[in-house]
């Protein structure tokens, strides 16, 4: 499975609301809220899935880019 | 900013938007953009008009040409824009306040025209901008600032409204699933004709709160359980049905679109 | 001039025609007494030289259409009367606010609410001023003869056009449908003012900024590659709603002053046997019909009489109004209403002179005789 982890996962800080949409719908609890901000807490484990991204309503946390 | 769909297709520097924790909007509004995207449209071909209210407020972070309108009229003003100008593809960007209350018969006409124009409403059930109130999309018995024991008005079906008023693409979606908003976006902006897509949104902080829904994701939860797909759900025995919401593709019909038809009125001189 | 452009045309025909001939290629309105032909004889002819005419919902519906065609840089107008420019009072506050050029035509009839649809009355003058809410100026103009319903449409195009306000036409009923002879200039001479389009690439544009040497911000059309947000709330120059004080305080104050800084260019009127007046009468539209009738009888008898007429009847000529007040013994103010535009002169001119109102809301016109009477009584 390491073939696709080819994008990076990245975190807006000064963009999230810490609201935990992202946390509850990621498959593999990579990431959680501290001080109310999203944080990442076992990269090693993302399927790059993107439900984090689909659903984060403050684009603060995405796949790949620039 | 490095992520790219938003870099390319929003007004970055007013990042981060006026919505609340865990509003649903956000989630919509990128939801369109991928389909803005997706269809590979040129973005000073795209007019995007909304009207009053928290999804209202869109318009100002999209890099298009953005009108943000007076409350219930983004349909008024957009008939005008597409009329005037139907090169331009016209998106609305409306909330259940503003398109089924005060501009519930700017909705009416503008599907009974079939004008080439996509809607999309974002309905949260509530009024959330001004804190709260009951909508014509709550649900009976829910609550409001103004429906302190419960609403006892019926709640709007606002994609039977829009089919019975002729519009000719129908659609639901939810927050839960935004992807299958992004493609019936993308069928809205295909559909030579009125478009109306109803997405299902949450309001955490007064719909959520008076009402005891919980948080965010459990909010986006409870659109997953109180939805089925339109093919799912008329597999169900009738007595099943009850008081779930159809999502999916709704409504489609071939009819000529408003323009083409004025169009054809001025070629006849 | 050839004797072909001279045409028997009825007031709100001339309406049309003015508007046609300033380049209006969009109107969208609602039916109502007495405007209906407006809306009628663009739907005749608009479609045949490419132009759109749609019948709206409402008439909310019909002013926020017009704002919507004019953002693409389409030239609109919208025709009601008094209960339909009540609903008016909405989109004109947004045409304001964002500065879209566009017309609003009221041919007023006597209210309040219903009132009486098919009577002139000259009720809506406050209105026209103060419809809409919050601070702001407004262009209002005021023709007096079915000719002028012609000239005076196409002033209210140049001046909202140049001024990115909406400007406000009102009628009275009875010039709307009185006919007249009419001489149609030739299209060349008529002058025509479009909006002024921005001179920098998108890059640099900003749509809400007064460039140098400029009155209002150049104006990019919707679709042509400028991107910008258009709203009605205070905004930035860059068009972003703000909730600064100061940028709420300049945004408001630029605003109003774009037209009240302007007063020699926007002001237009008549004055009718002036020069060696003694007292004077001042009225508006059909009224200064009679007025002026009333004049030659009473200096008939000898009386030194005239008229001031203001064609534009917002923002006020208070440099003309003053001027007269400070050479006559008495101001007369003659008009379909108990006193609206009275205000007003009062305003401006009581402190130099006398002044009196005269009005009438019956629903019938004001006539020479009782204007005599009045003068010679009052």
């Amino acid at each position: 499975m390491k073939a696709l982890k080819s994008e990076k996962l990245n975190v807006e800080e000064e963009l999230c609301k810490g609201c935990g949409i992202c946390v509850t719908f990621c498959p593999k609890n990579v990431l959680k809220i501290e001080d109310g901000k999203v944080a990442i807490v076992d990269i090693d484990s993302c399927i790059q899935c993107g439900l984090c991204e689909l659903r984060c309503p403050d684009y603060a946390i995405y796949l790949g880019g620039k | 900013m490095g992520n790219n769909l938003i870099e390319k297709y929003y007004r970055t520097e007013r990042l981060p938007h006026i919505w609340c924790p865990g509003c649903g909007n956000g989630i919509v509004l990128r939801a369109i953009v991928k389909a803005i995207d997706n269809l590979g449209l040129n973005k000073d071909d795209i007019c995007v008009v909304s009207g009053i209210g928290c999804s209202s407020r869109a318009t100002g972070y999209l890099d298009f040409n953005t009108v943000h309108t007076t409350h219930g009229r983004a349909l008024a003003f957009a008939t005008g824009i597409k009329l005037a100008n139907p090169n331009l593809h016209v998106i609305v960007i409306t909330g259940d306040g503003d398109c089924a209350a005060i501009g519930g018969n700017h909705l009416i006409h503008a599907a009974r025209r079939n004008i080439d124009i996509t809607t999309v409403v974002f309905n949260n059930n509530i009024y959330g901008m001004t804190g709260g109130q009951y909508s014509p999309t709550t649900p009976t018995g829910d609550k409001g600032t103004t429906a302190p024991y419960g609403n006892i008005d019926p709640n709007f079906d606002l994609c039977e409204l829009a089919k019975s008023a002729g519009a000719t693409y129908v659609s639901r979606s939810t927050v839960y699933g935004a992807n299958m908003i992004t493609k019936q976006v993308e069928e809205g902006i295909k559909n030579k004709g009125f478009s109306f897509i109803e997405a299902l949104t949450i309001c955490p902080t007064y719909y959520g709160r008076k009402n005891k829904k919980g948080d965010a994701p459990e909010m986006i939860n409870q659109l997953k359980e109180m939805t089925i797909n339109v093919d799912a759900y008329y597999k169900l025995p009738q007595e099943k049905r009850e008081g779930r919401i159809v999502i999916g593709e709704l409504y489609r019909v071939q009819r000529e679109e408003y323009i083409e038809k004025y169009n054809r009125l001025i070629n006849s001189f | 001039m050839t004797e072909n452009n001279k045409r028997l045309m009825q007031g709100n025909e001339a309406c049309v025609e003015g508007a046609i001939a300033a380049g209006m290629r969009f109107f969208a309105g609602y039916p109502i007494t007495p405007s209906t032909e407006i809306a009628e004889i663009s739907a005749a002819k608009l479609p045949r030289i490419g132009g759109k005419f749609i019948q709206m919902e409402d008439e909310i519906a019909s002013i926020s259409a017009i704002i919507g065609a004019s953002l693409t840089g389409v030239k609109a107008m919208t025709a009601t009367s008094g209960p339909g420019f009540s609903l008016k009072q909405e989109g004109i506050g947004y045409a304001i606010m964002a500065e879209v050029p566009c017309v609003i035509v009221n041919v007023q009839r006597g209210g309040p609410s219903t009132g009486l649809p098919t009577s002139p009355a000259q009720g809506d003058i406050m209105q026209a001023r103060w419809g809409t809410h919050g601070e702001h100026s407004i262009i209002a103009l005021y023709p007096s003869t079915v000719k002028e319903i012609f000239d005076t449409t196409i002033r209210a195009f140049n001046l909202s056009e140049k001024y990115r306000t909406p400007v406000i036409l009102l009628m009275d009923e009875v010039i709307a449908h009185m006919r007249e002879a009419v001489d149609l200039p030739d299209i060349s001479e008529i002058k025509i003012y479009n909006r002024k389009k921005p001179s920098v690439g998108p890059e640099e544009y900003k749509p809400y900024k007064v460039l140098k040497g400029n009155i209002v911000p150049e104006m990019a059309n919707i679709g042509e590659g400028y991107r910008y947000h258009v709203t009605g709330l205070i905004h930035d120059e860059s068009g972003a709603p703000t909730n600064d004080n100061r940028i709420a305080e300049e945004l408001v104050l630029r605003l109003v002053n774009k037209i009240e800084n302007n007063l020699d260019d926007i002001v237009y009127y008549e004055k009718y046997e002036l020069d060696d007046a003694e007292e004077a009468i001042v009225a508006f539209g059909a009224t200064a019909r009679s007025a002026k009738s009333a004049i030659d009888t009473l200096r008939a008898k000898g009386r030194r009489i005239g008229m001031f007429r203001p064609i534009t009847i917002w923002p006020s000529p208070k440099k003309q109004l003053t001027e007269l007040a400070k050479k006559v013994k008495r101001i007369m103010v003659v008009e379909m209403n108990m006193g609206q535009y009275l205000l007003e002169v009062e305003r401006i001119a009581g402190k130099y002179t006398e002044v009196l109102g005269y009005g009438r809301v019956n629903g019938e016109l004001v006539t020479p005789k009782e204007i005599v009477r009045f003068v010679e009584e009052g």
